[in-house]
């Protein structure tokens, strides 16, 4: 079900958007269903994905990882390991380069060397269980196993701490002898676990108090979460005697693990290539390098190709969490529904290394809602535990929780609709974010009107132990770098070359963007996803920027095509280059008419090949929205949460390929459910993770949810051509929340901490 | 004028104002303008010769770090932490 | 140090198949590794994400929880010997058209999973597809249309099989 919406025109237009006319164009290849280029290679199981890359002569390795929570590394001795026959290697951090303490901003977030680069291998201390302290190569994967279990490390364990809040204390055993905290412009005195003090404010929070007839303030907690992904890391290097590094890897960015590895390895970029396999999910996990730098100093030293690939239990240990979170939100709104203050105190983990997702959290906590007075206060803390990373979203899934379930409650006393509460003060075009800027043309009152007006919503919820819950959600969605390039084959089809590596169907939604551009069917573009030496730089797939920004760089390369075959069809008819006119791919002179295909087919031979290019880096971003429903039952006796019926809503701009988008919205809420209602990093008293396998940490079954309805509302962005929005982390936002208040509605108690798992609601019951 | 809108930790370098007013036609020149009225706030925003790699600017809610940045006569500037997507 | 091979004979997608392997070398490893059948994933090697489902004796199995030595003499259909010659079966055709996948890692699982399954009960009911496929895990698709996509190939079997 797709709900139009007619867009206002903006004043402001984008140079990007060519016309206006976009808004109400009917498109021959957008809106449809096609069947994606790279289908029938992944229900065959032929696709290839890292893992299934088998190089003649390859040797594989194995990392040995630090027992302890926290400790001090006081020797590695690979001696015996060495020895043993059919080891090639071994190496610590001893072997990668010095790091340089360089900040840099990879486009999505920054990255700091010496942190990475002690994240890869630790440095004079292991600093969560987990950390890779040491790594062997062997001829086959068993004995660099076994090799590993005789590297021999002496360690002086340290006490850990794994609580943010905890970590926070000024008796906390800290982490970094050197941390300070930054906070713009100053820095504390004293070292401490607080990498950064983020803070914003918005008016006169005290007079938004005293104009408020009812306040409400709650605490919230929630654990980590892994990002799940079914593949786990896996990279192959190859690093020849000419000195070029060549690495095949699974990664959201080829580009961005380019730079990493040379920052890294201190090597010019020139010397690496990356070669993207196709990608068994990462949403946010897989952007940083893990494996990578190992396998390549490995190879350098064994002179072979090195594969290292990660065991789930160390994906769980090792590789990105998003943060665990403590969060103090207060609101305040007058008798009649306006909100008038709100204040937020969140403090996240960032894992290990400072930097973690703070920031977002603290820009997403009230982004759907029109607050005049807000003050919001942010904390980046260390802990030990893996470094966090991004996950869908990231920070704005914690901040939500904590936001929308204030926003019931204020709504539930002053007894007005939640939904209409909302829709009283959601934000719009014109609004001013707590952070500062003010939103161009977005979708969230439209979005909460689908909801209102929506089967499910307008359907009745009987029975006892059962109740229906709302959330909203927000997420910027990025823009950034991509390139793509396309040729005309002599057969009138289309071969485009893009550097977006495709984690979910984007080739389809790229492709189909070039299809529409030049009037062809989107079988009759092939796409491929090409390694660093092949395609003009491109930022990472992520930040939902894909089908935006890779996409209208094939809507410009396609543009840049026709502008070609109008010249040339020029020549052909022997006319001006202005009597030729195009229009859904028909090119006219006089009576004289061609399509596409025609056109290409007589040029074939006649003179230069039709090689069209664009390169961006839109500088916006494209703000999404999206509201959840959901009908829950409790049951009395255990506490289990049982999803009775669920509907995603949410605004896409446009939406190219609407079975994709439908995909991405469901498996966000699907990803929001699991990190609702059951996944959570257990830790004991050493800070070990108790549950470090599928069985244990328990992402949702397919017994566990029911269909995933889909409302999807199109409210174009006006930078984009075709009105495309992100669409993939916007799903994931509002789940928790959503859920928290259907337990409400079903037992009468509210939520405050994450996950709601049996034990968490069984015991909120047995209190009320 | 272009309004520069201040980070709240910043403010004790702009004698507490939250907005300063100043004539520029890019981001670069709005900066150096700004570290003309508050002097020492540009080494807080910036580094070397570029916007310190922590933050990013919206210039008219486009986000941005270059700082040739063209501006409007009554461009909005606001400084937020850089952020990483999924 | 390197352990005596075992000499295993057996059957796999109808062909006769000889291979030497330690005996503790999973099946996975083996048809990965040495057969290059690299169809069958590894998600977990522990027999919690299906990534690596194949059918042996009839039966759906994690093939990382098989020793492949016990694979001797056995009959083995992994997602390589799904498709008949030219033509996909209707669980992958109904995969592509109903966009059941996203990134694809746990897809050759699924579709052997679901094969299985429809072999064994032709028309089964919505509750019966999630529980049989509860094994399975899927990150990127939240599993509606996974589920929507072994129904309806589930109709088209029966439909196909009403023609003939």
């Amino acid at each position: 079900m797709s709900t139009e919406v007619p867009s206002r025109s903006t004043p402001d237009a984008s140079d990007l958007s060519p016309s206006s006319a976009a808004e109400t164009k009917k498109y021959k290849v957008i809106g449809t269903r096609p069947i994606r280029h790279d289908g029938a290679d992944k229900v065959t199981g032929k696709a290839r994905y890292t893992s299934d890359v088998l190089l003649p002569n390859m040797a594989y390795g194995a990392l040995v990882r630090s027992p302890y929570a926290h400790a001090r590394i006081v020797s590695i001795d690979t001696s015996e390991a060495e020895a043993m026959p059919g080891v090639l290697a071994t190496m610590t951090s001893a072997d990668l380069p010095d790091p340089w303490d360089k900040v840099e901003n990879l486009g999505e977030g920054c990255i700091n060397y010496a942190h990475l680069s002690g994240n890869v291998l630790a440095r004079g201390k292991a600093l969560y269980k987990g950390h890779a302290v040491a790594a062997v190569c062997a001829t086959n994967a068993h004995l660099a196993e076994e090799a590993a279990a005789k590297i021999k490390v002496e360690y002086e364990p340290l006490p850990a701490v794994t609580w943010v809040l905890d970590a926070m204390k000024e008796d906390a055993p800290l982490l970094h002898d050197n941390l300070v905290t930054q906070a713009l412009g100053e820095e504390s005195a004293r070292p401490s676990n607080i990498g950064a003090h983020i803070h914003f404010e918005q008016g006169d929070l005290e007079a938004g108090w005293a104009a408020a007839d009812v306040i409400v303030e709650r605490e919230f907690k929630t654990s980590s979460i892994h990002q799940g992904y079914i593949e786990p890391h896996v990279s192959i290097a190859m690093w020849n005697e000419d000195g070029r590094l060549k690495i095949w890897t699974g990664t959201q960015g080829s580009f961005v693990v380019r730079q990493q590895m040379a920052e890294l390895l201190k090597i010019p970029v020139s010397q690496v290539l990356v070669i993207p396999c196709e990608i068994g999910g990462g949403f946010g996990g897989k952007i940083a390098v893990y494996e990578q730098p190992v396998a390549a100093v490995l190879s350098r030293k064994c002179g072979r190709p090195v594969k290292i690939a990660m065991r789930r239990d160390e994906v769980f240990e090792a590789t990105g969490p998003t943060p665990g979170s403590y969060m103090r939100v207060k609101l305040g709104a007058t008798k009649d529904g306006k909100l008038t203050a709100g204040e937020a105190w969140l403090a996240y983990d960032a894992g290990a290394f400072p930097g973690g997702v703070i920031g977002p959290g603290c820009m997403c906590v009230f982004s759907c809602y029109d607050i005049p007075n807000a003050v919001v206060d942010g904390y980046d803390v260390v802990a030990n535990k893996p470094k966090v990373q991004a996950y869908r979203a990231p920070g704005s899934t914690h901040a939500a929780f904590a936001c929308e379930s204030v926003i019931d409650e204020l709504a539930l006393e002053l007894k007005i609709d939640p939904l209409d509460f909302r829709l009283k003060n959601a934000v719009q075009e014109g609004s001013r974010r707590v952070d500062g800027p003010v939103y161009p043309r977005i979708g969230l009152i439209e979005t909460l009107e689908a909801v209102r007006d929506s089967q499910h919503w307008n359907s009745p919820l009987e029975g006892p132990n059962r109740g229906r819950g709302i959330a909203c959600g927000f997420w910027f969605n990025a823009g950034l770098q991509s390139s793509v390039t396309a040729a005309v084959n002599p057969d009138g089809t289309v071969s485009m070359s893009e550097g977006s590596t495709d984690i979910g169907g984007t080739r389809a939604s790229i492709a189909m963007q070039l299809a529409e551009t030049l009037g062809i069917a989107a079988t009759d573009v092939q796409p491929q996803v090409v390694d660093t030496d092949s395609i003009g730089y491109t930022d990472v797939t992520g930040g939902s920027r894909v089908t935006f920004a890779t996409g209208l760089a094939a809507y410009q390369a396609g543009l840049d095509i026709q502008k070609q075959m109008v010249r040339r069809a020029a020549e052909l008819w022997e006319c001006d280059v202005d009597q030729v006119t195009v229009e859904d791919g028909v090119y006219r002179y006089g009576d004289a008419a061609l399509s596409f295909k025609e056109l290409a087919v007589k040029l074939n031979n006649a003179g230069d090949p039709i090689v069209g290019r664009a390169s961006v880096s839109p500088q916006v971003s494209t703000n999404a929205f999206g509201a959840h429903i959901v009908d829950v039952e409790v049951d009395p006796e255990t506490g289990k949460v049982t999803i009775l019926r669920y509907t995603a809503v949410q605004d896409a701009g446009k939406a190219i390929h609407p079975s994709y988008v439908e995909g991405q919205m469901q498996g966000g809420a699907a990803q929001g459910i699991g990190w609702a209602l059951n996944e959570e990093y257990f830790y004991d008293d050493e800070g070990v993770m108790r549950n470090a396998s599928f069985l244990d940490y328990r992402i949702p079954t397919a017994f566990d949810l029911p269909m995933i309805e889909t409302i999807i509302v199109e409210v174009p962005n006006p930078d984009h051509p075709y009105g495309v929005r992100g669409v993939g982390e916007v799903p994931i936002v509002p789940p928790p929340a959503a859920l928290a208040i259907a337990i409400h509605r079903a037992t009468g108690c509210r939520m405050h901490e994450l996950p709601m798992s049996p034990p968490h609601v069984w015991r909120a019951m047995q209190d009320r | 004028m272009v309004q520069i809108f201040i980070p709240a930790p910043l403010r004790r370098l702009t004698a507490g104002q939250a907005q300063v007013a100043v004539v520029a036609t890019t981001l670069r020149e709005a900066i150096e303008a700004l570290e003309q009225q508050c002097p020492g706030i540009r080494g807080e925003l910036c580094e070397n010769d570029g916007l310190a790699p922590t933050l990013q600017v919206a210039v008219d809610n486009r986000m941005t770090r270059r700082m040739s940045t063209p501006l409007k006569a009554d461009s909005e500037i606001h400084f937020l932490p850089a952020i990483g997507g999924g | 140090m390197t352990p005596v091979k075992k000499h295993v004979t057996t059957k796999i997608n109808g062909e006769s198949v000889e291979f030497l392997c330690e005996p503790r070398q999973s099946l996975l490893e083996v048809l990965r590794d040495d057969l290059a059948l690299t169809g069958c994933k590894e998600g977990c090697n522990n027999g919690n994400c299906g990534a690596c489902t194949v059918v042996l004796n009839g039966r759906p199995v994690n093939s990382c929880l098989v020793l492949a030595v016990e694979a001797a003499d056995a009959s083995i259909e992994t997602v390589e010997g799904i498709a008949e010659q030219g033509h996909l079966d209707p669980v992958q055709q109904c995969f592509l058209e109903g966009a059941a996948l996203q990134c694809g890692i746990c897809t050759p699982g699924f579709i052997v999973a679901a094969k299985a399954l429809l072999d064994k009960n032709p028309d089964p009911t919505e509750a019966e597809i999630r529980f049989s496929l509860a094994g399975n895990l899927c990150r990127c698709t939240g599993y509606d249309k996974i589920i929507r996509a072994v129904q309806a190939a589930a109709q088209a079997r029966l439909a196909a099989q009403q023609s003939s």
